[in-house]
């Protein structure tokens, strides 16, 4: 570790040759974000929502069956690993015949976690919202479905998006386990850089300095989108 | 215009509507008085089906409602749509300005077209003089104009009856008098209307019938001299002399 330092911060031949892998790295990995990474994680977080939001109403629903499968649906994803998931899908599921490339595997995957935890924060926050919005919903005519849809949840939106971005920044992240089904997003192909030149650190840390990139700019389009949405909350 | 026969509520063992008959005319004003817990609030949503009574019926215009019988839940929605709610707490759209939630059932349950709702809304505001306020969101208004919102919102489906359920309760005593004055014009304009409220100055002027509930059942009714000058029931008269009428 002395040896490695001491040569970052004195040796110029050593400086030039770091700056040049750095460099060198700088753009395939950006690339493996911009065409891997990112379109994965807003697909999967898509699909992940309207998911999430089927859950949230089932698990709301007075149909008891509905409301059996919801829950089985959380309990099952919530109660394993996600990458156990997505070793079943991608390894396991070719055993039954069934093979799916590695792409949608990982949408198949992350898409399955993101509906289950997201559903919770949805639920939580159309349980927020005070009876009264409802009750005076039906008194204008409405139906249940006018009701969620025009009253319910444009509030509970706005309730639920500051940990729905938390789930998004969290998938980000997750990405990168796809990585282990052989997805070439960005941190495999930091994993296949780092395996010609063996500068495991510096390019491992510059794929985690383009992730909290990413996180950064996000954070602060939570911060517009949230100042957005109280424009009709008292201050 | 409403008939109320043989009602009963239950929340749980409590028995809180005790065998309610009532009847409302077209075009006449009846408030409804009592102590808290008396049945009057539970009474007035069970008008609306906020609450759904055990047993009895309800017919308000042309429809009737047996709750002795499972009902479906597309017939109470359309039972619902005869009739407006004013709530205590006004229960506005947050998330809408003033002419957006006057604007809401219009547009959503009866498919009126925007522009005609908008100009209908925004007429109706004016009405309820708040002309000047339609593109505020409730929260930059004050609790008086929220509940003039609140009624320009139950009118705008132009139904035939208005529930009121203690509408100036929750406000400040200096706004109270806004909201009673739309209150009596509507009366005036012909409104049927079924008024929970502790305003006895304002039964007294515009009731054309005053019910007195205690514990479930109506104790006594009659025009508002009968009931608070020469009151016949003993309870009517504990509650009044308590309320210092």
């Amino acid at each position: 570790m002395k040896m490695y330092l001491s040569n970052l911060f004195t040796n110029p031949d050593m400086q030039e040759k770091y700056l040049d892998i750095f460099t060198s790295s700088f753009l395939p990995l950006v690339k493996g974000a911009l065409y891997y990474t990112i379109p994965l994680t807003l697909i999967t977080f898509a699909i992940g929502i309207v998911l999430a939001v089927i859950t949230a109403l089932m698990r709301l629903s007075n149909v008891k069956f509905f409301r059996g499968v919801a829950r089985a649906y959380v309990s099952i994803i919530r109660g394993t690993p996600l990458l156990v998931q997505l070793f079943i899908i991608f390894f396991g599921l070719p055993s039954l015949g069934v093979t799916i490339s590695p792409f949608y595997s990982a949408i198949i995957g992350f898409s399955l976690n993101m509906g289950a935890y997201n559903s919770e924060i949805i639920r939580a926050a159309i349980l927020s919202i005070p009876k009264g919005q409802w009750e005076a919903s039906e008194s204008i005519g409405m139906t249940t479905a006018q009701a969620l849809k025009r009253v319910i949840l444009p509030q509970a939106t706005r309730v639920s998006i500051p940990p729905l971005s938390n789930s998004f920044i969290s998938l980000i992240k997750d990405t990168s386990l796809a990585s282990t089904i052989t997805y070439t997003e960005m941190f495999r192909k930091s994993q296949e850089i780092a395996a010609q030149n063996y500068e495991f650190l510096l390019v491992y840390s510059e794929a985690a300095l383009i992730y909290w990139m990413i996180c950064v700019a996000l954070s602060f389009v939570q911060d517009r989108v949230e100042n957005r949405m109280e424009r009709y909350v008292a201050k | 215009m409403i008939k109320v026969n043989q009602l009963n509520k239950y929340f749980g063992d409590l028995h809180v509507l005790k065998d309610i008959d009532m009847n409302v005319n077209r075009g006449e004003v009846v408030v409804v008085i009592g102590p808290s817990g008396s049945g009057k609030t539970t009474l007035l949503r069970s008008l609306n089906i906020l609450e759904t009574p055990e047993s009895g019926e309800i017919t308000i215009g042309e429809r009737s409602l047996d709750f002795s019988r499972p009902q479906k839940k597309k017939q109470l929605v359309e039972f619902r749509k005869q009739t407006g709610m004013v709530f205590q707490n006004h229960n506005l759209f947050p998330h809408l300005t003033a002419v957006q939630n006057v604007m809401e059932g219009p547009v959503t349950v009866q498919k009126t077209p925007k522009t005609e709702a908008k100009k209908k809304a925004a007429d109706i505001l004016n009405k309820v003089g708040l002309g000047d306020k339609l593109d505020v969101y409730p929260h930059q208004l004050s609790g008086g104009q929220q509940q003039r919102v609140g009624i320009a919102r139950a009118l705008a489906t132009g139904v035939e009856v208005i529930l009121f359920d203690e509408p100036t309760s929750a406000l400040d005593p200096e706004l109270v008098a806004d909201v009673l004055d739309v209150m009596k014009e509507l009366a005036e304009e012909g409104m049927t209307m079924v008024v929970v409220t502790h305003e006895m100055k304002f039964a007294e002027e515009v009731a054309d019938r005053v019910i007195f509930m205690d514990q479930g059942t109506i104790v006594e009714e009659g025009t508002p001299d009968e009931v608070f000058h020469s009151t016949k029931e003993p309870r009517t008269q504990q509650f009044l002399q308590r309320i210092g009428q």
